[in-house]
């Protein structure tokens, strides 16, 4: 698992991180949001105890990266930013030394290198030099090495960044199938729909500092308000003398579409229905408006700026 | 042990596969190694053969050991650029995070990256001096003596190491390749006055002085790699992204530790001055020790020659007269013995001491102290020599103005001596960089705040009033 608190980094007299305080359990998946140069990396250098911390603390696997920085090195697979991909040797060499570098045996190293070589699909170029390969291949060998020694905790930079549908859709998969391993996972990524399919908690950064954190759904209702629900009309009508349930806000999109803002949808929808019904409104479809995290994302972004997001 | 041994065995070899599958490092080792002793011997040929026009009776044989120097020291240069981008490279290409991020530790990175610079180059260099040393047996030139070829071979090693650790301190220190290569002058520079050196112990100097110089390159060698380790940090590593001189950061970090906190000369002298005083009581300690000791190796070399070295002069006077004829010496009579020029003279002294020890761990610098030190002990034992009893010269021509005089050298050793110490030690949570300007302020300290008041009351003392010292009980 991994945990901190107050985690900051000052590099001379600029904060790259500020009070950064996580909790992320076996089996969860915390999917770390910002801007490039938002304090992403600086925290993952942290939490793999590349970087010391100027305040705070952190514990990845039980260890304190201050004091335990190799063995929280050596229970922690990160993903790079940068492949970080050495170019003259072939995939299997690649992933053989690190098997070494993480004190594998020589069974265990070749027993991991093919099954990781099989997973992503790469074992047909395993001989191949990694100078040779794509974008998408190299990305998957990089993961394929920080799986190497099968670590309980994962940090993963941008993991599907310039891979193909298929690549990415695979990665995914094993990135979900490490959650049901209990593995502890952080996830820094640009691709939101990716945050959302697979985090359980997100925690948006911005020049340093965490502005928010939580569920998905504690995340949207607490920047995007609560749920939206619309009605779909048949025919142009007009909300004269409808008595909205007590928690719910309607304002009018066009003539044939109403929305209401509903604070307890289980105990507000079905009165909110039945006062629509009772109204004689012409409903043909009534359902909840989709939220999406990169809506909740925008928003937090511009207000943090100052700004307003228009949705 | 073997155990810690194992990661860096793990790096070596990666390494080492790195560099045999890149001809750009591989092509110029094979042609270093192959051509260059065979042009080595024309070129050799080419100068003796030019020198002799001229009337010359040079033989080719002379040239053997400096050739075999320099054909062991051009495949030494390849290990330069290597070791330049060893781990700077590594990071503009994004592969030394990953192993970083490794549960290696730090000086097992930095040593298996150093083995593997200095071993694939030396090989070459040691091939190369093979290949020539056949060829000089064929062509029956006199090969030169196995001793010899074995001091050439520990130099050839020692320049290996010297150069890739040093190389390696820049590349860890760098933020770009290009940085690095622009620094890389820090090493070439000091190596080739470093090669001109030996070569000229190789033409005119004897066996003994050539071990001297091995030992002090490998001394070196060692502390640039005790340094490197020292401060290879992985967070330095990948904490730097900018790439321009900071001056007003440097100055900043520099007044701050020289002030002190300091607001008045008082102030400055009660806190900052007492505070690095304190910091070198130990420096200190230890170069009164070596004062003492350089002293008595001065007296002793002095005492050991002096009967076979003045066997024809019989006295101080007979002594003088021959010295005055050495061309060297004319014009020394008319030199104005002042107080500036005392104070001048020593002040030179001890920024020199610095200065080579800046730009030597301290080795150079304590060298000249040592040196200092001897002087002193072979003029005593050179007035003994000639009935001059070494304590009643000490205490009357040395001490009146020693006792302001020596504190200073000594005090200045020390600070010199510190600095060397703090920059090959860990400095956790600070880049060489800070450890060094830190160093180099409390140097200043002493320098403004110590040495120059007592060297200015001991010039004015060695003026004034030695001399009557002098007159008036040795009646000289």
């Amino acid at each position: 698992m991994i945990e901190t608190n107050d985690l900051s980094k000052q590099f001379h007299d600029f904060w790259a991180v500020e009070g950064v305080t996580i909790n992320v359990q076996s089996g969860q998946i915390l999917a770390f949001l910002g801007q490039n140069g938002a304090g992403k990396t600086t925290t993952i250098r942290m939490l793999t105890s590349l970087l010391e911390p100027t305040r705070g603390w952190a514990r990845v696997a039980g260890y304190d990266v201050l004091t335990h920085g190799n063995e929280v090195r050596a229970s922690v697979g990160v993903l790079t930013e940068q492949h970080g991909l050495y170019v003259r040797m072939n995939a299997l060499e690649y992933l053989d030394f690190f098997g070494q570098v993480y004190s594998l045996s020589p069974q265990a190293r070749k027993a991991r290198s093919e099954y990781l070589l099989d997973y992503f699909g790469l074992s047909y170029a395993a001989k191949r030099r990694i100078g040779e390969y794509s974008k998408g291949m190299r990305q998957k060998l990089a993961l394929a090495r920080a799986l190497i020694h099968e670590p309980p905790v994962l940090l993963l930079d941008e993991p599907t960044s310039a891979m193909d549908p298929e690549s990415a859709r695979l990665v995914r998969d094993e990135i979900a199938r490490l959650k049901s391993s209990q593995r502890s996972i952080v996830i820094c990524t640009h691709n939101l729909a990716e945050a959302e399919a697979l985090a359980d908690t997100v925690a948006i950064i911005y020049r340093g500092r965490i502005l928010m954190q939580g569920s998905l759904d504690e995340l949207k209702d607490n920047i995007l308000g609560s749920a939206e629900y619309e009605a779909q009309l048949a025919e142009a009508w007009t909300p004269n003398g409808l008595t909205l349930p007590e928690g719910v806000t309607m304002r009018q999109l066009d003539g044939t579409r109403l929305r209401f803002q509903v604070e307890q949808p289980r105990e507000a929808n079905p009165q909110l229905v039945n006062a629509l019904s009772a109204g004689h409104a012409p409903v043909v479809a009534f359902q909840e408006v989709p939220r999406t995290l990169e809506q909740a994302y925008l928003k937090a972004m511009a207000e943090a700026q100052g700004g307003t997001y228009v949705g | 042990m073997l155990a810690n041994l194992k990661p860096v065995w793990i790096v070596a070899q990666r390494e080492l596969r790195d560099q045999l599958r890149d001809w750009r490092v591989l092509f110029p080792l094979a042609v270093l190694t192959t051509a260059f002793p065979f042009l080595m011997m024309v070129m050799a040929r080419g100068v003796i053969d030019f020198i002799n026009q001229y009337g010359a009776d040079l033989v080719i044989d002379a040239l053997v050991p400096f050739s075999v120097l320099l054909i062991g020291f051009f495949p030494n240069t390849i290990s330069l650029v290597v070791a330049l981008e060893t781990f700077v490279g590594e990071k503009e290409r994004g592969t030394i995070e990953p192993l970083l991020s490794s549960p290696m530790k730090d000086w097992q990175i930095y040593l298996g990256k150093l083995v593997v610079g200095v071993l694939t180059p030396l090989i070459a260099s040691f091939l190369a001096i093979a290949v020539y040393l056949i060829l000089v047996s064929r062509l029956d030139l006199n090969m030169p003596s196995a001793g010899l070829v074995a001091q050439l071979i520990i130099l050839t090693t020692g320049h290996a190491i010297l150069m890739v650790s040093g190389a390696i301190v820049i590349s860890v220190q760098s933020t770009s390749v290009k940085a690095a290569n622009l620094l890389a002058s820090f090493i070439i520079i000091p190596v080739a006055f470093l090669v001109q050196g030996e070569s000229v112990l190789l033409f005119w100097g004897n066996g003994r002085t050539l071990w001297v110089a091995l030992v002090g390159v490998m001394v070196l060698a060692s502390l640039f790699v005790r340094m490197g380790i020292a401060h290879f940090q992985r967070e330095y590593l990948l904490g730097r992204e900018i790439d321009t001189l900071n001056i007003r950061w440097m100055w900043v970090t520099f007044w701050r530790r020289f002030l002190d906190g300091a607001h008045s000369i008082g102030e400055w002298y009660r806190v900052a001055v007492t505070a690095t005083l304190r910091r070198l009581a130990l420096p200190t300690l230890i170069m009164v020790l070596v004062f003492l000791a350089g002293g008595w190796l001065g007296y002793d070399q002095v005492t050991l020659n002096a009967p076979n070295a003045l066997k024809d002069v019989s006295s101080l006077a007979e002594l003088r007269e021959s010295v005055a004829t050495i061309p060297a010496a004319n014009g020394l009579g008319e030199v104005q013995i002042s107080a500036p020029f005392i104070f001048m003279n020593n002040i030179r002294a001890t920024a020199l001491m610095f200065l080579f020890g800046m730009l030597t761990f301290g080795v150079l610098g304590i060298l000249v102290y040592l040196l200092n030190a001897g002087l002193i002990g072979g003029v005593l034992s050179l007035f003994a020599y000639f009935g001059v009893s070494p304590w009643l010269l000490f205490s009357t021509g040395i001490l009146p103005h020693g006792l302001f005089e020596l504190p200073a050298l000594i005090l200045s050793g020390a600070a010199v001596l510190r600095m060397a110490v703090a920059l090959v030690t860990p400095q956790t949570g600070r880049s060489m960089g800070e450890v060094f300007i830190d160093q180099v302020a409390d140097w200043a300290k002493v320098f403004l705040g110590v040495v120059i008041p007592l060297l200015l009351v001991a010039s004015l003392i060695e003026t004034y009033v030695t001399p009557v010292i002098l007159k008036g009980v040795l009646h000289w």
